[in-house]
């Protein structure tokens, strides 16, 4: 599947008749379903948006193989890179709170999408979390504990209800969302978080909206998350401004809002990395555009657990 | 025949002026290229489509996903408000998968340009048999929803062979979009009939754009900048103006506003004729029969 065949290999025969050549997806893990066609969403308090911001507490091995890719912010010198291992580490010693602070200021409870390692290492930041009535998210064991289509079953069970293990130990909670490290699944990845337990995932960015993902026990919610407008993407990789980033969540909340004039209620999700926006010069990007959204009347600043739970409660 | 015979040399300055229906300055034809990723495609040959591997690669397809679950609506919205004519570059398995987009597509009288089967389908390296028959796939699935032939061909994810002209030609498709040769539609030399290259933007696309990191405002400035330049210049010999955007990255909702505000920007002036690949096409080809009958 992912070795090029030879070029003087001639067509298949079934090339040009393709079973999943069909009505929706070319797959079963959900169903085709059209944004403007489902039924319309009312939030509680008549929110027109929810707000949902995911900072994520990563840990990168100094160590780290980088194996079948490099996640996003991944070691890049030679061995020791002790340059991005502690600028990774400044995140979780320093930038997280000033997120905190910033969310603190309009009452902006977060999801916190945790690494095990972060977890086992770092309890009191977790106790921190708790403290401000964050929700944890499980994001995996280590950001070099990547979930792909080459990792065997068990052992993907095994990290998982590690994961599982740890981040409910550490933290007290039930643990319901998931994230996976770089937003990587094998085939069998959404079975397993099913059979772990878990309630939601946010891996596939492909709607605006909650959806129901199958798999070969009960469904799992599937919640949406950015990726292409995250501060990583937007400031790291792609070399803009902070004032860019602040533009582009205003922007989008300001599409997302008008459009929940008519169309029902929307989910603004905020992805963030607080080794990238907890910088000093960078967190202003964040408070403003938190100062903008929040000045708006109808939004519902919650968890993603109350996201969802707000969804499926009227989703039937 | 060899690929640098397929157009023959002409600077633009030198050659006769072509003229636009009612003294237009610029023939402007938006392309939203809709199409469909492969979950797991299997015919992998010269590059694999989702690079992220061991597959399945569900951030890749996720997001492209988007396109067609959210974005598209969008796209339909600014469009519908600037009541823009539409051509299509359309993945043709998208027509059998969605047909509700098929449905809000041909309500729209939107012109579909077959963007071949899957975008995840290359045709890179295929004999002449096999693209042949690749491109009658397509065909087929143009007639049996819409009951005529198709008219433009753009190659999937812009692969081709040096046989791709001949083999649409032959198919009766009148317009190409594989070569960014010209601002303006020039005749390409096929072994029978007749085909004409229609300018596509391998340029003003904001595929481009985003895999250069480059944002909606960027992009909208793009579009205003080439629009300015080809407005200036079509008073003396008409241009065509493509905007090609892709539903999974205009349509987000943070880069939404910047595309209709450049479109709004540029259907504004006076001397903008708003057409489909064929029309412009057509025109085209009348024209230049007349000068050289």
């Amino acid at each position: 599947m992912s070795t090029p065949v030879s070029a003087a290999k001639p067509l298949p025969d079934d090339y040009l008749e393709y079973p999943l050549r069909r009505y929706g997806m070319d797959h079963d893990r959900y169903e085709w379903s059209m944004l403007p066609q489902r039924k319309q969403v009312a939030w509680p308090h008549k929110a027109r948006i929810a707000l949902w911001v995911s900072p994520a507490l990563e840990w990168f091995p100094l160590n780290m193989a980088g194996l079948p890719f490099k996640p996003p912010g991944a070691m890049q010198t030679a061995y020791p890179d002790l340059r991005h291992y502690t600028l990774r580490d400044y995140g979780n010693r320093v930038g997280i709170f000033r997120i905190m602070k910033a969310l603190a200021l309009h009452n902006i409870p977060a999801t916190v999408a945790v690494n095990a390692a972060v977890a086992m290492r770092h309890p009191s930041l977790m106790a921190q979390c708790h403290a401000a009535g964050w929700e944890i998210m499980a994001n995996g064991l280590d950001m070099d504990h990547l979930h792909h289509g080459g990792l065997s079953k068990e052992d993907e069970q095994q990290w998982v209800a590690q994961t599982l293990s740890i981040l409910r130990q550490v933290s007290g909670q039930a643990v319901r969302g998931w994230l996976s490290p770089a937003k990587s699944e094998s085939f069998n990845t959404l079975d397993i978080l099913a059979d772990a337990g878990l309630d939601y995932v946010c891996d596939w960015i492909n709607d605006d909206m909650p959806y129901l993902m199958m798999t070969a026990s009960k469904p799992l919610v599937a919640m949406p998350h950015s990726a292409d407008i995250d501060d990583y993407t937007i400031l790291v990789n792609n070399h803009h401004t902070e004032n860019d980033f602040r533009d582009q969540l205003i922007d989008h909340f300001d599409v997302l809002y008008k459009e929940s004039a008519t169309e029902g209620g929307r989910i603004m999700p905020i992805s963030l990395h607080p080794w990238v926006i907890g910088q000093p010069y960078r967190i202003k990007a964040l408070e403003e555009a938190l100062a903008h959204i929040m000045s708006h009347t109808g939004v519902w600043a919650a968890t993603g657990s109350q996201i969802m739970d707000a969804w499926q409660a009227q989703a039937s | 025949m060899k690929g640098h015979e397929r157009i023959a040399y002409s600077a633009l300055p030198e050659r006769a002026p072509l003229h636009w229906p009612g003294g237009a300055r610029v023939a402007l034809w938006v392309a939203p290229n809709i199409e469909h990723y492969e979950y797991l495609p299997e015919q992998i040959r010269v590059r694999n489509p989702w690079p992220r591997v061991p597959h399945p690669d569900i951030l890749g397809y996720g997001l492209r996903d988007y396109g067609n679950r959210v974005g598209v609506w969008r796209l339909m919205e600014v469009f519908d408000e600037l009541e823009l004519p539409i051509t299509v570059s359309l993945s043709m398995s998208v027509l059998d998968m969605y047909p509700e987009i098929a449905e809000a597509m041909m309500k729209r009288q939107w012109e579909f340009m077959s963007h071949g089967l899957y975008n995840t389908r290359y045709h890179w390296n295929m004999s002449e048999d096999e693209e042949r028959a690749a491109i009658e796939v397509c065909q087929a699935i143009h007639v049996r929803h819409t009951g005529q032939r198709l008219k433009g061909w753009f190659s999937p994810a812009a692969s081709n062979t040096l046989n791709t002209p001949d083999l649409v030609a032959e198919m009766g498709i009148q317009y190409l979009c594989d070569l960014y040769h010209d601002d303006q539609p020039t005749p390409v030399n096929v072994r029978q009939g007749s085909l004409t290259s229609l300018p596509y933007s391998m340029e003003i696309n904001d595929s481009i754009a985003w895999r250069r990191g480059q944002e909606a405002d960027a992009f909208a400035q793009k579009m205003i900048d080439e629009f300015e330049v080809l407005y200036a210049e079509g008073a003396v010999h008409g241009r065509v103006m493509n905007v090609a955007v892709h539903p999974f990255i205009m349509g987000q909702p943070h880069r939404i506003g910047a595309l209709a505000k450049a479109l709004q920007y540029i259907r504004s002036h006076e001397g903008v004729w708003c057409a489909t690949g064929s029309q412009i096409v057509d025109w085209y080809r009348q024209q230049t029969t007349k000068e050289n009958p």
